[in-house]
């Protein structure tokens, strides 16, 4: 086990290196100065700043000093809003994102597994096909079509929900709701496949005929079984709600984390994009590596002592 | 009881008789597309993709006006016997864009999953053919790329390299291929131990025959799955870029342009939104459904 974290450790910290090297030469090679504007600076003011921001360093010695302020945890300062430093928008909109995202992960997990425990059981008659219908919906639909569909029909044409903006809980339920769409609908393709493989194993057979209850079997043996598979799926799917949370911000206008990349996008603030780039890579590659160790720890056939996972 | 020897006939048997195939011998492809026929929702996606390839290819010829040209006295109209979208802000005919759009999106998929297919097929050809070191650098390389975030580094590039439809379709491709390439070594892997490809070494063909004539078309089966689902989701990528303001600039009509545009406008002209949207979604539909349909028919594990 302690191997097999040490491994996925190192690797994690490779992609990351890969990902803050990149976005620091990415820095040197985008299109313009950062302190371009329209009114040419002075050159003495020019190479103040330069010096304030250390870029009349060489290149080696800038690049050791963004990998210290990294591991430091400071993303640097937004070329454009002279006042406000990355960390400041994380500390800022990362918590609004977080509610948001913790929301859709708990309808996008609760909702899809119920769907795909109620096809299994059902397996091949209407409430299956309709379960699975409403899955290729989710994965046909992206999150950003199915935020403005939500929003115009039952926002602005029928007024059930508040149209946008950040204020109380029934304004998070359709941008929640928005973004769980489309890992629900694979979450509950996945339940229903293991569902369906749990159920054709002897071992529930056996339950059957020594008379247990159809209810004790199908929570004690099949979905405590079949729920094994859906946990793998929960890197993705935290990749999922983080990206589509850029979008779904946008559309409600909520003032989270996503938004206010976009606008850095929008922008070009490079210093944003790159700071909150390796912010959000971070925050991935971590909760990817807790969730392959939980997924360790929770099913005890797996063995990780030789660095491969059985398969 | 006595049964009188006449009633007896002598009918022959001939060994040969219990030997024959009494059906007609299916090359796996053929087997392949009859299961595929069997599953109705798939074959429904196929004949859907047909019809948007179809509309991309002659929809903007349907109609007289042209997706890039403006009209201002006939902006957002609705859709009428005139314009059958409708119009946008600039009075553009949203039926000639909506299929220009088409050809775009479809252009920008099968792009990425061509290339994905080249790298892929290359990459992970060599690792899985070479094997030892060779095999454990290349997929070491593999995994640490596979570990940074597709979406992100996607949209770092464009960032950096600006907007464009080239762009985009390299920023894809720079993680793209990574999956194509496990699923190519591992097909070789599994397939250059057999007998017929020792055959085709003992009688002298080079590593390059053998990649191209044996080991690849064997693997075509899952490649295909996977590039079939490549396509939609770099379809999404295309439509989630542009509504990040991260896409193809006007007047390019794009699907995700268009929704875009169509967001903005969306509480007093809905159209302008439903087109592009709905028929993002009949793609991305279509193209899960036939690989969903293709990965099954495929698999040896479903045969009944």
């Amino acid at each position: 086990m302690a191997k097999y974290i040490g491994k996925r450790l190192l690797y994690m910290l490779l992609s990351l290196w890969m990902i803050v090297t990149a976005t620091f030469f990415f820095m040197r090679i985008a299109p313009g100065n950062p302190f371009a504007s329209e009114k040419k600076l002075p050159p003495e003011i020019e190479a103040n700043l330069n010096a304030h921001f250390g870029l009349d360093k060489p290149w080696y010695a800038q690049y050791w000093e963004y990998l210290v302020r990294i591991v430091n945890w400071d993303f640097g300062p937004s070329f454009k809003y002279k006042s406000q430093t990355v960390n400041d928008l994380i500390n800022e909109g990362f918590p609004v994102s977080f509610l948001l995202g913790m929301e859709a992960i708990f309808i996008a997990v609760a909702v899809g597994v119920l769907l795909g425990i109620i096809a299994a059981l059902k397996h091949n008659r209407w409430p299956d096909y309709t379960a699975m219908i409403v899955a290729v919906l989710g994965i046909s639909v992206p999150s950003f079509i199915m935020a403005s569909f939500l929003q115009y029909f039952l926002a602005i044409k029928m007024g059930i929900f508040p149209v946008a903006r950040w204020e109380t809980f029934m304004h998070s339920v359709l941008p929640a709701v928005a973004l769980a769409s489309t890992p629900m609908a694979f979450i509950a393709r996945l339940t229903r496949s293991s569902m369906l493989e749990v159920l054709a194993n002897d071992y529930i057979k056996t339950a059957k005929s020594k008379g247990l209850s159809r209810g004790v079997i199908t929570v004690k043996h099949t979905i405590r079984n079949a729920l094994l598979p859906v946990v793998t799926y929960m890197g993705p799917l935290t990749a999922g709600i983080l990206t589509g949370s850029f979008v779904i911000e946008r559309i409600f206008g909520i003032p989270g984390l996503g938004a206010h990349f976009v606008t850095s996008i929008n922008n070009r603030d490079y210093t944003v994009i790159m700071g909150v780039t390796v912010f959000y890579s971070i925050l991935l590659l971590v909760s990817i590596l807790l969730v392959d160790i939980a997924y360790g720890i929770i099913d005890p056939r797996i063995k990780l002592a030789g660095g491969k996972k059985g398969e | 009881m006595q049964i009188s020897k006449d009633k007896f006939k002598l009918v022959g048997t001939q060994l040969g008789e219990a030997e024959k195939i009494s059906k007609p011998s299916l090359s796996f492809w053929k087997d392949v597309f009859i299961r595929f026929r069997k599953n109705k929702l798939a074959l429904f996606g196929l004949v859907l993709l047909g019809l948007l390839i179809f509309m991309a290819i002659f929809g903007p010829y349907m109609t007289p006006y042209d997706y890039a040209s403006n009209d201002l006295s006939n902006k957002n109209q609705p859709p009428s016997s005139e314009h059958w979208f409708g119009t946008d802000d600039l009075g553009r005919d949203m039926f000639a864009r909506t299929w220009e759009g088409a050809r775009i999106s479809i252009f920008i998929g099968v792009a990425a999953a061509v290339i994905d297919l080249i790298i892929g097929v290359l990459w992970g050809g060599i690792a899985g053919y070479k094997g030892g070191r060779t095999d454990e650098g290349m997929m070491r390389f593999a995994d640490i790329l596979y570990g940074v975030p597709y979406l992100l580094l996607v949209i770092l590039l464009m960032v950096v390299l600006g907007q464009g439809l080239s762009t985009m379709i390299i920023a894809m491709s720079i993680t793209g291929w990574i999956n194509m390439s496990r699923i190519v070594r591992g097909q070789v892997l599994s397939l250059k131990n057999q007998e017929y490809v020792l055959a085709a070494k003992t009688l002298g063909a080079d590593t390059s025959r053998i990649m191209a004539k044996h080991l690849i078309p064997n693997s075509m089966g899952p490649i295909l799955v996977t590039m079939t689902l490549t396509v939609p989701s770099a379809i999404f990528t295309e439509a989630f870029l542009n509504f990040i303001g991260l896409g193809l600039t006007p007047p390019i009509a794009s699907w995700g342009t268009m929704a875009n545009d169509g967001l903005a406008a969306m509480r007093y002209y809905p159209w302008r939104l439903f087109f592009p949207a709905v028929f993002i979604c009949l793609t991305i539909f279509a193209f899960n459904v036939v690989g969903d349909g293709l990965r099954d028919a495929l698999d040896p594990r479903m045969r009944k």
